[in-house]
């Protein structure tokens, strides 16, 4: 496998990859959705910074990349010995126009025909398992592959029951999708299961653009140069993150912060409390990552936009965006 | 050179460029119609890049892209015959025919393989006239050169590229050294054409490599980079750069033509003489901007601006789709990961034959279970109701200008509010001074919708048949798309251009019924809203003639409008 693009290189995007940190940090954030043009580097980012994280163990042979601690999966349970090997982080691309067979598994056509058995098959999801599902342009995803997306998104578990099969199988993966709003807009729905959202846009200085230019450009053509120089880097963020996991339990969150988050989805009117949960692991997250003791409002101002600009109550004629409306009213809040 | 003829220089540069980095450099999007000078093409690049080729088809199954069971060949062998999938091989060329028709499932697919750096070439033939939807921006983005062959000439095609002169052996790789001075002025360059995806300034970049390489250099001469925007950048422009004329004349362009084989000569010149500032190169491709380069922009992102063919939740589902909805007899087929098999279906379809299968069995296959082969196999299919599209056809002239448009804005704005609450397709045409233009294509985006209908400025004659035809060809389209158009027309009636802009109010009425017609044999159900200030009898006879509802504007309550019109559209 060829080494993908090292995820200190990307240039700027600075508010993408710290969300994209922050879910690595936190699992639980429960995902990133990245808006924005073409060729901004969403795709490089995910991929980079799966790469990025340590390998994860697991039963040797198992489809579903199932912990070997774990309750275990249909699979492992047949199994008489259990060994276990590592493997790097998963990420799964799921396709635009994926069948509802190929994301949730299905029977297996060829034990099916071949040897007459009826035996399941496993799908992406199934894949993504302890690890990132990555949808480029979702918001062109059919309804139905959003509908199971989210069921299984929710529960952590994916359930099968078509053409005489009934099988249920772990699958707690963050959700990464992509996509251009003008194309078309996501059902709110789908918005509200993504913890953070974040907008990207194609770098605005000459000078930032010819630095993208370069180092891709140096990716493609100077590999055996280009990458040792940025793997310390890589590096150092992944002990930062694994610094940043472990310390995570110990993060004092102060009442006076619980009250900051719920004043600030208050004054949003954010629907339902999925809102203060996700600005609060991720402010929990951020402070963790900073080896902060404690969160402080300095961390739940940066990282409110992201998690709370996708959960408005959408004014469908409001023309300023609601990330505007979110840096107004975190200014008013966290000022008071 | 006459125009065309440097088109098909140009074409069979960008082809030249390709064959010494065919996966570096993606590949081509081609518009072209069936006829020779494509199949001249066709073989050229065939000839210049003689690695094996395979032709698909935006049909193509993804057992063909991905590998999978070779269903046919398993049921014949009795284990299991795997494919191993175009786009796992190792360059492999593509070509893709159709590529205009290509649904944006299959761009994503080719963009995956594209992606995954194997090696892979592709031609993709776009075969799209002016009204149809051009091909996927996820695939188009990541193929070098986008080459246009509609105005060459068959003649043209003999003057240059015959496929026995094949383009001399490129040199080796150019040394690794640094590049930030051409880079930066190929982001100068691009920016001044305005193309913002990095994506198109690394292909730039790689193609002034294969230039110079093919020019046996070991540097990127500034050649090399003005052939290179020339047929990267150039097509992708969305701008004529703005280029500084001050008052002493422009220097003279370097002297680069666009025809590969006499640029070599020019080497030695080059080469001696300094590179050039920034705004020369710039300069320089921009005296190769066609004349119209300003109207094909405009058709250009007119043509982008239609939405693509089909997908699912975005677009509009198709009415006869094979995951739900109401179910159809199952039809004999193959899986191919789009439909699902229908078990129940093919067993019955296996049962009859059962016996007679099991006795022509050779001696010693086992035969137990049942027997299935490729021909029984039957696949589900279902139908959905197809999307809603609401197409507004808004008059902007003069006359309603002055009276009432701010009104029917307004009017418009709860529609779309409403719109967007039923998960409901809009599409808005605005007609003024000589000519109907569709602002919007049928989307969801309301913000969109919302921006463009606030920027509609007023003023200019009515060319009302116009907007009726104009709506009406949108309304044929959204029906192929498998969507089912309502129509609403805001006008007060008074047509004074006709349909080919002349300024003759009995013609202009003339075709104004035509059309009207038009809209009534297809049976579009439609509303005709009178904007005027006083109820018009125009107006009450063009909502006759469309056989749709009339409907005065209601003074200064635009929610009263928005619910008639809820009421007359509502039930289909």
């Amino acid at each position: 496998m060829t080494q993908p693009f090292p995820f200190s290189a990307i240039v700027g995007q600075e508010e993408m990859k710290r969300a994209m940190v922050l879910t690595a940090v936190d699992p639980t954030i429960g995902g990133v959705l990245v808006f924005g043009d073409r060729g901004t580097g969403k795709s490089t980012a995910v991929r980079a910074l799966a790469s990025l994280l340590p390998s994860i163990e697991t039963v040797e042979g198992c489809a579903y990349n199932c912990a070997p601690g774990a309750n275990p999966c249909p699979m492992c349970e047949a199994r008489e010995t259990r060994k276990t090997v590592t493997r790097p982080t998963p990420v799964i691309d799921l396709p635009l126009g994926a069948t509802e067979d190929r994301v949730c598994g299905a029977l297996d056509l060829e034990k099916a025909l071949t040897l007459g058995q009826k035996s399941f098959e496993p799908g992406l999801l199934a894949r993504a398992h302890r690890g990132y599902l990555y949808i480029d342009e979702v918001n062109l995803l059919e309804d139905h592959i959003v509908d199971l997306l989210l069921d299984v998104a929710a529960s952590g578990e994916n359930v099968v029951e078509r053409e005489g099969l009934s099988v249920r199988h772990p699958a707690r993966f963050v959700l990464v999708g992509s996509g251009n709003p003008e194309e078309g807009e996501l059902r709110p729905q789908l918005l509200d299961r993504f913890g953070l959202s974040v907008e990207v846009a194609s770098p605005d200085t000459l000078e930032d653009r010819i630095e993208v230019i370069k180092r891709r450009d140096a990716y493609e053509t100077a590999r055996e140069t280009f990458l040792p120089k940025w793997q310390r880097k890589d590096a150092a963020l992944r002990k930062d993150i694994l610094a940043a996991r472990a310390r995570l339990g110990d993060v004092a969150t102060p009442d006076a912060m619980l009250a900051d988050c719920a004043q600030l989805c208050l004054t949003l009117g954010s629907d339902g409390l999925r809102g203060e949960l996700t600005l609060l692991r991720a402010a929990r997250a951020l402070a963790a990552f900073e080896g902060k003791d404690a969160i402080d409002r300095s961390h739940l101002r940066r990282i409110a936009p992201s998690a709370l600009r996708h959960r408005l109550r959408r004014d469908p004629l409001d023309e300023a965006g609601s990330t505007a409306r979110v840096g107004r009213i975190v200014d008013e809040v966290l000022t008071a | 050179m006459s125009g065309a003829a440097s088109a098909w220089s140009l074409a069979v540069a960008a082809l030249r460029l390709w064959s010494v980095d065919p996966s570096g450099l993606g590949g081509l999007v081609v518009r072209a119609r069936h006829g020779p000078v494509r199949e001249a093409y066709m073989a050229l690049a065939r000839a210049w890049c003689p690695r094996p080729w395979t032709d698909i088809t935006p049909d193509v199954p993804d057992g063909t892209l991905f590998g999978g069971i070779d269903l046919g060949a398993t049921l014949a062998a009795g284990r299991p015959v795997h494919s191993m999938g175009l786009l796992n091989e190792r360059n492999r060329m593509i070509s893709l025919t159709g590529a205009e028709r290509m649904r944006p499932a299959l761009a994503a697919r080719l963009a995956l393989g594209l992606d995954a750096h194997r090696g892979h070439g592709m031609l993709a033939w776009d075969e799209g006239s002016e009204e149809d939807a051009a091909p996927p921006q996820a695939l188009t983005a990541r193929l070098a050169f986008h080459v246009d062959l509609r105005d060459v000439r068959w003649t043209d095609t003999l003057e240059t590229g015959a496929p026995e002169d094949a383009p001399p052996p490129a040199a080796a790789p150019l040394p690794v050294s640094d590049q930030s001075d051409e880079i930066a002025r190929i982001m100068t360059i691009a920016a001044g054409f305005g193309v913002d995806d990095p994506r198109a300034a690394l292909f730039c970049l790689s193609a002034a490599r294969a230039h110079a390489r093919l020019a046996h250099r070991s540097h990127i001469a500034e050649e090399d980079l003005a052939q290179a925007a020339t047929l990267v950048l150039l097509p992708r422009a969305t701008r004529v750069p703005n280029l500084d004329t001050s008052q002493d004349p422009p220097p003279p362009p370097p002297p680069s033509t666009p025809d590969g084989e006499t640029e070599d000569q020019h080497d030695a010149l080059e080469s001696q003489s300094q590179s050039p500032p920034l705004d020369l190169t710039l300069e320089a491709i921009a005296a190769r901007v066609p004349e119209n380069l300003l109207d094909q922009l405009r058709a250009q992102a007119a043509r982008a601006r239609l939405p693509q063919a089909p997908s699912g939740g975005g677009q509009g589902q198709r009415q006869q789709g094979n995951r739900r909805g109401r179910p159809l007899p199952p039809r004999p087929g193959r899986p191919d990961g789009r439909a699902r098999v229908d078990l129940v279906a093919t067993l019955r379809a296996a049962a009859p034959w059962q016996r007679l299968r099991r006795r022509s069995l050779p001696e010693g296959q086992d035969a137990r279970g049942v027997l299935v082969r490729a021909t029984d196999l039957r696949l589900r299919r279902v139908e959905t109701r197809s999307d809603r599209v609401l197409i507004f056809s808004v008059d902007a002239s003069g006359s309603t200008a002055l009276s009432r448009l701010a009104e029917a804005k307004g009017a418009i704005e709860l529609l779309l509010a409403q719109a967007y609450a039923r998960r409901d397709h809009v599409a808005l045409i605005a007609f003024r001074g000589q000519r109907a233009e569709v602002l919007l294509p049928p989307t969801r985006s309301l913000v969109q919708a919302k921006r463009r209908l606030a920027s509609l400025p007023g003023g200019g004659g009515t060319p009302l048949a116009d907007g009726l035809r104009s709506a009406f060809e949108l309304a044929r389209q959204t029906w192929g798309r498998g969507m089912t158009p309502s129509l609403a027309v805001l006008t007060d009636g008074k047509a004074n251009i006709a349909l080919d802009g002349g300024a003759d109010r009995v013609r202009a009425q003339g075709d104004v019924e035509a059309w009207a017609t038009a809209i009534r044999t297809q049976a579009i159900p439609a509303i005709v809203i009178d904007t005027a200030n006083r109820p018009q009898a125009r107006a009450r006879a063009l909502s006759d003639a469309i056989g749709g509802t009339y409907l005065p504007l209601p003074r200064a309550d635009a929610s009263r409008l928005s619910s008639a019109i809820g009421t007359v559209l509502e039930p289909r």
